[in-house]
């Protein structure tokens, strides 16, 4: 694994072609509206979001720094500081909790030696508590979030979500 | 938009107001208050706080046969929602019937009083805002006795967070409002500060780097309702109740805003009374309920201990301590025998009545005055100035603005929110100048030539509305002329950005010849504006005072004995030194001991603008007023009564007993000003927004103007003078090879008006000169480097900075900012050691 | 009960629906073709009108008669599809977008020709990733098979549709809010009026409409006005898909006509409440309405929008949320305060305090803190003093499950009372 390229400009430059997907769906005078989808490429190209990167951003938009990074805060998908490698993100909204998600979250952080919100001691992973993710049929379940994006994983049991938990220390375990 | 008058009854009172009014300031107008803390008058109405909820009767409508049913009194049965709505996003409608005050209404806002405080800290007693806090006020007059929220659980957040150098945060005061987000982004145009996080968390936060980073951060501390944002000027610094008022006008550009000067007495000035802060004072047609940083924080050179306090003589060549009879009778004899060599240089930050009487003194003995500045076109400012009934507020769609050689943002602030503003109302903001500015930001259409061609691209822009002369620009400039030439009214601004004496006068020849070609002369709302360097620069010119047409060096050069006032000419050029020392005789009249002060013969102290009274007038040609604020420091006299004194030892007139008598006698000598008398001047009529009355809420913390809104002059072709346009002489870019070096002006200098004010070290200009890529990169030079530069005989060194903002072939240097320059002046620069690339 | 015909889940009956070929092969894209080639867009609004298909998204609203508030004349003009779902217990928008997305997209854009807008976005939460990516790749699949792009089927109409990704924020289902967000602005409800139609997207007028709502409009344009009306109730046309989940056997999506009683969904279709455990109560509309008492007469109610205000809930969203008789509702307010509180976007003052005082006095109650009595009946006062003041429905739904829970069950919230005096 290498780190993260934080050199200003580093978005521009690696993913110029996407850049200009993403400016190219809205209206010329209308720039601002790429904002959300350029954080995410920055997310991903920094592992989070930090004040150069909203700065980046900010740049080829033509916004002020503070505009882009009012959305960090705001919405929930975008992070201000590093975490695990990998968020696991278990709902324990009112329907996953009538089937026991909330005892699933808790068995889970018990068997990674962490209370919710923490990262493991080998800075892969990350357990938060989300709200609501439309997976109510299929509880207990939470999505991944990592550099490739999000993904669920429903019809969870605490031994599956363990499995997975190996799996993502086999991936990312050796760098 | 008016849809006619509307009539609706609030709270039992009949009201009348034009369709589209918001009930909030329908009740205003009516003198019912409704509380609020989101809405301001001046902003888009959000109803984010619910704290205007009322109940609204409406006249019920039957759906089939459209028909209002009547009651038995023949009056239309009134529908009411049954919940409660927002007054400040809700327009009047005809027939409704408004309860403010109904239980209904009173218990809501009870409720949204008790929310609000469930997270404020109530820590009134150790608030800034206390004793003017809308919060404070309406939790007295509307909330509940006790809070059912249980104190000890209250969660506390950060009571000190530096937004950036002046604005400090208190976390947990904020009510989240959003009153100053939307003011730095509606009105400031600077969205600089927003919101993190979201629900109770919501919180507000600046990533620009610097932090909070406008020319308008202060404002946000007189609209915010609570204690949340103060400046770190005032923070902790005095009690509301404490304080001391005095109306005053800003002294540091031409735009001349309204101020409060607040006072109190402090142990820390041995019980001096001091500025505590400066406030904006309203003035619809000035500057609204507005100033800039600048003007709220730059004025601690009047409270400087450096400030002389007692007159010096020159005593066996050291100046000491006199007494005035000592002073004035050494001064009058050293001017007196110069003669018709007498050459007095005054500065535009003097008040009318100071220049006026200087001038007036020094042709007693025959000599000649001159106003300190390469800035020309005063005359031409006053035949073609702005109308009588000129103001930015009133420019909106099908009206145009020409703004020429100026970087308003930085200049005069203030103008550039307001044309700002207009711009957005639908205005035609037309930007000429060499380099990108903030104003093109906003601008219809950006006006881009060389250094050296602002005159001839005026004449470009006239050409294109069908006058003589037309040139090749022309058609480049077609779009923007026509936009200048179709529009209902027409304001230009110029300044004077690469431009010497000459230069400048030839570009308001043209600016005025272009208002004759679109016939705009004389309109009254229309006319030109000069951005000059000085508050009074417009005032001087109507004194009869104007720049030396060769510079102050040949105008030094003829000169025996030197008279000077309020300005620094070896502070500004070293290499005046020369003529200086060759004088017979210097008599100075000085805040500070300059550079000048020191070699004169005689230093006069002077009573800097908040000890005094006097006029200025504003580039928009408004003669306003200011107070006397605090007792004069020292022995400190007004420079009109320094200049008089030794007037009336010169065999001139006695000196007028007071400024008022000195704006008299302005009066009867000065025919624009005829009839301006300080009774005038303090003349004030009902503005809206209605600001500074017990609602704090309303408008902010801004103070009403009950000591004069000024007179605003007419121009001389309104007045019935001669439309005929000088035809200006083009001028052509400073000959020579190498950089053309251009002095320009940043908000911050160093001057020393500005350098007392520690809270703005940060953010002041720095000593360096900015370069194209381009340039650097042909001189071998990085961002950061050092680099020599030498003109005219001088060498400096200094840092360079590396902006593509620069055109090529330029070299921007920051007025008083430690390279002086006045005028452009073309340069051979060179990499210094330490300032090639690695 | 056998299941009504699915209109909206036909991927349930037909393998590889979310194929184009297979989406073609069963008279995919025809109504789009046949509107487009033979109607004008007043014809489709009058249609719609006609069919009396009410907006899927919570609020009922007749679709026709939205798209008719389009303020004329003004252009350019956008069609939104609000695929924010994210309402606790809601997850059909989502099956419809993973398994039937050539539907919905041909419902766009009979909704796009229907509003004369040649652009549409289709805003979908965050989480909804690698549907988006999916959906992203199905236009593109549209564009180049040429049901999407300049000039369709010979005709003036273009279209292009553009996924625009959220990035979790509840309060973006709210479509002012939603509008704000894919400005790239803070996702926080705007002030109406205006309304999307006079003053949406980039201040242009907008059709704001809800993933199901559009799913319906190639059946509704392919079968006629009369053959929709022919399903459901007189004022609740059509079918619904009701997300069911909570304590029942066979939670998941069921695609019903609108006014099949609860008992049929609950019962019928998701095989009762499991473990020999009795139905308690219900949430039929997520967090976002008053939880019922599941009493027989509740059980009887026909599941649509003019039933459920008189048995004192609502439709909304239609997911049903099934909770058993072991269930605590003081834990079930507090989870939905939470979760209102989490999401509250802090706009106005009653519901960004207002949800965090009562999930205070809530906390409180859960964990015994000693306090004065009275608490439930604060709480109570407090919801009420968020009721009626907000900017949007957010706050004033985020009162419903705690007052209905006090007036309901009152016994489940005066026993944390007691046991913390």
């Amino acid at each position: 694994m290498t780190a993260p390229d934080v050199r200003l400009g580093a978005l521009r430059e690696k993913y110029a072609t996407e850049i200009d997907a993403i400016l190219a769906r809205y209206p010329e005078d209308q720039r601002r509206s790429a904002v959300m989808p350029l954080l995410y490429l920055a997310q991903h190209q920094y592992g989070y979001l930090s004040p150069a990167a909203l700065q980046e951003v900010a740049t080829i938009l033509g916004l002020s720094s503070t505009q882009v990074g009012s959305l960090v805060g705001f919405y929930t998908l975008y992070h201000d500081r590093p975490a695990g490698q990998v968020r696991m993100q278990i709902c324990t909204d009112l329907p996953c909790a009538l089937r026991g998600a909330e005892a699933f979250a808790q068995s889970v952080c018990q068997n990674l030696g962490i209370r919710l919100g923490e990262t493991t001691a080998d800075g892969l992973i990350t357990v938060e508590e989300v709200t609501c993710l439309a997976g109510c049929d299929r509880a207990p379940m939470f999505q991944v979030q990592d550099s490739t994006g999000i993904h669920y994983r429903e019809s969870q049991t605490v031994e599956s979500a363990m499995a997975w938990t190996e799996e993502v220390r086999r991936t990312y375990g050796r760098s | 938009m008016s849809d006619g008058e509307v009539r609706l009854t609030i709270d039992g009172r009949p009201v009348s107001v034009p369709g589209g009014t918001l009930i909030v300031d329908a009740a205003k107008r009516a003198g019912i208050d409704i509380p609020v803390f989101c809405y301001h008058p001046k902003m888009a109405p959000v109803g984010m706080c619910r704290m205007c909820l009322v109940e609204i009767g409406r006249p019920a409508r039957d759906r089939v046969t459209g028909e209002v049913p009547l009651d038995s009194d023949g009056k239309p049965v009134l529908f009411y929602n049954v919940k409660l709505e927002t007054a400040c996003t809700t327009p009047v409608g005809e027939g409704w019937n408004v309860r403010v005050a109904s239980e209904k209404a009173l218990a809501g806002r009870k409720e949204v009083v008790e929310f609000l405080l469930t997270s404020h800290p109530l820590d009134c007693p150790i608030c800034d805002k206390g004793g003017e806090c809308p919060l404070q006020n309406l939790t007295m007059g509307h909330g509940p006795g006790k809070s059912r929220f249980v104190y000890d659980d209250k969660f506390h957040l950060d009571k000190r967070v530096p937004l950036g150098d002046l604005i400090v945060l208190d976390r947990e005061r904020c009510i989240q409002c959003a009153r100053c987000v939307r003011f730095q982004e509606e009105i400031a145009g600077d969205a600089v500060i927003g919101f993190y996080e979201r629900g109770r968390q919501w919180e507000i936060v600046t990533f620009s780097e610097p932090g909070f980073d406008s020319y308008f951060s202060g404002n946000t501390t007189d609209i915010c309702p609570v204690g949340a944002l103060t400046t770190a000027d005032f923070r902790f610094g005095a009690r509301p109740w404490e304080l001391n008022t005095a109306a005053s006008i800003c002294p540091h550009c031409p735009v001349g805003c309204n101020l409060t000067l607040n006072t109190r007495r402090e142990a820390e000035s041995g019980g001096r009374e001091i500025i505590k802060r400066v406030m904006p004072r309203q003035n619809e047609a000035v500057n609204e309920t507005w100033i800039c940083d600048k003007g709220r924080f730059a004025h601690h050179f009047a409270s400087s201990p450096t400030r002389l306090q007692r007159p010096l003589v020159r005593r066996e060549g050291n100046l000491v301590e006199a007494t005035w009879e000592e002073a004035l009778s050494a001064a009058a004899e050293g001017l007196r025998s110069a003669g018709p060599g007498l050459r007095g240089i005054a500065g535009g930050r003097l008040s009318n009545e100071d220049l006026f009487a200087f001038r007036r003194t020094v042709e007693a003995v025959g000599g000649q005055a001159v106003l300190d500045t390469q800035m020309g076109g005063g005359d031409i400012t006053r035949r073609f100035g702005l109308g009588r009934l000129g103001d930015l507020g009133q420019l909106g769609p099908g009206d145009a603005i020409l703004v020429v050689a100026t970087d308003l943002h930085e200049e005069a602030p203030i103008w550039w929110l307001r044309i700002k503003l207009a711009a957005e109302r639908g205005a035609a903001l037309v930007v000429a100048n060499a380099r990108s500015t903030r104003t093109d930001d906003f601008a219809r259409h950006r006006v881009r030539y060389d250094y050296g061609q602002a005159v001839e691209t005026v004449l470009g822009l006239a050409g294109a509305t069908g006058m003589k002369d037309r040139s090749a620009r022309a058609d480049r400039d077609q779009a923007a002329g026509s936009a200048l030439s179709h529009a209902g009214e027409l304001v230009v601004f110029f300044g004077s950005e690469g431009l010497d004496y000459a230069g400048s006068t030839a570009l308001a020849e043209a600016c005025a010849a272009l208002l004759v070609g679109t016939g705009h002369a004389g309109k009254p709302q229309s006319g030109l504006i000069g951005v000059w360097p000085s508050a009074n620069d417009q005032g001087a010119w109507d004194m009869g005072l104007r720049p030396p047409a060769d510079g102050i060096l040949e105008y030094l050069r003829q000169a025996k004995a030197g008279y000077i006032a309020a300005a620094d000419p070896l502070g500004d050029d070293p290499t005046l030194r020369p003529v200086i020392d060759a004088l017979d005789f210097l008599v100075v009249h000085e805040l500070f001991l300059t550079a000048t002060a020191e070699l004169a013969d005689v230093v006069f102290p002077a009573q800097s603008f908040i000890e005094r009274e006097g006029s200025l007038t504003s580039g928009e040609g408004r003669v306003q007023r200011y107070y006397p604020a605090v007792p004069p420091l020292g022995e400190a006299r007004p420079d009109w009564w320094i200049a008089a004194s030794l007037g009336a030892r010169l065999g001139g007139k006695a000196a007028p007993v007071s400024a008022a008598a000195g704006m008299d006698e302005i009066a009867s000598s000065v025919p624009a000003y005829a009839g301006v008398t300080y009774r005038a001047l303090a003349e004030v009529h009902e503005q809206w927004p209605l600001v500074g009355g017990d609602d704090l809420y309303f408008g902010g913390t801004a103070y009403a103007n009950r000591q004069g809104l000024g007179v605003k002059l007419a121009s001389d072709v309104e007045s019935g003078g001669a439309a005929e346009a000088p035809w200006p002489a083009t001028t052509a870019p400073a000959p020579g090879a190498g950089l053309l070096l251009v002095p320009v002006l940043r908000l911050y200098d160093r001057g020393t008006t500005v350098l007392p004010s520690k809270l703005l070290e940060t953010c002041r200009a720095s000593h360096q000169i900015e370069l194209n890529p381009e340039d650097a990169t042909a001189l071998h030079l990085a961002d950061g480097g050092r680099v020599q530069i030498e003109w005219d005989g001088r060498v400096e060194t200094c840092a360079a900075a590396v902006s593509s903002a620069v055109p090529v072939g330029a070299a921007l240097v920051l007025r008083s900012s430690g390279l002086t320059l006045r005028t452009p002046a073309r340069a051979r620069l060179r990499a210094a050691s330490g300032g090639t690339r690695p | 009960m056998a299941a009504a015909e699915h209109i909206l889940l036909r991927h349930r009956d037909i393998p590889d629906f979310d194929r184009l070929d297979t989406y073609l092969a069963h008279g995919g894209f025809e109504a789009l073709k046949t509107t487009v080639t033979s109607k004008s867009p007043p014809d489709v609004i009058e249609i719609v009108k006609a069919s009396g298909l009410r907006g899927r998204g919570g609020a009922g609203f007749p679709t026709g008669v939205k798209w008719s508030f389009l303020t004329p004349d003004v252009f350019p003009r956008y069609v939104v599809v609000n695929a924010d779902e994210s309402e606790p217990g809601t997850f059909k928008d989502r099956e419809i977008m993973e398994h039937n997305p050539f539907q919905l997209l041909e419902g766009v854009a009979l909704c796009a020709f229907a509003a004369r807008a040649s652009t549409a976005y289709i805003y979908c939460r965050g989480e909804f990733w690698d549907l988006a990516a999916a959906l992203g790749a199905h236009i593109a699949e549209l564009r180049g098979r040429g049901f999407l792009g300049r000039k369709l089927f010979g005709t003036d109409f273009s279209l292009e549709i553009f996924v625009h990704l959220g990035a979790g924020a509840y309060i973006c289902g709210e479509e002012t809010a939603l509008l704000e967000s894919l400005e790239g602005k803070l996702g926080q409800p705007r002030l109406r009026p205006p309304f999307p139609a006079a003053k949406g997207l980039y201040g242009q007028p907008t059709v704001v409409n809800n993933v199901e709502t559009l799913a319906n409009l190639p059946p509704i344009l392919a079968r006629g006005a009369d053959w929709y009306r022919s399903i459901g109730t007189k004022d609740s046309p059509g079918t619904k898909v009701f997300s069911l989940s909570g304590n029942v056997a066979r939670p998941g999506n069921y695609e019903l006509p609108l006014g099949t009683p609860f008992r049929t969904l609950i019962f019928d279709h998701g095989g009762g409440v499991p473990g020999g455990r009795k139905i308690k109560a219900i949430l039929p509309a997520g967090a976002s309405a008053p939880i019922l008492v599941a009493t027989e007469e509740v059980l009887d109610t026909p599941m649509d929008y003019e039933s459920l205000p008189k048995v004192g809930s609502m439709l909304g969203s239609a997911s049903i949320i099934v909770i058993d008789d072991s269930v605590d509702i003081f834990w079930v307010a507090l989870k939905t305060t939470r979760f209102f509180k989490h999401e509250s976007c802090g706009k106005c003052t009653p519901c960004r305090e207002g949800t965090y005082w009562m999930l205070h006095l809530l906390e409180r109650l859960h964990d015994g803190t000693p306090a004065d009595a009275g608490q439930v009946d604060l709480l109570q006062a407090v919801a009420r003093g968020i009721e009626g003041k907000c900017l949007c429905p957010l706050g004033e739904f985020s009162i419903m499950p705690v007052t209905s829970g006090i007036e309901r069950f009152r016994a489940d919230f005066a026993a944390h009372e007691a046991s913390g005096q």
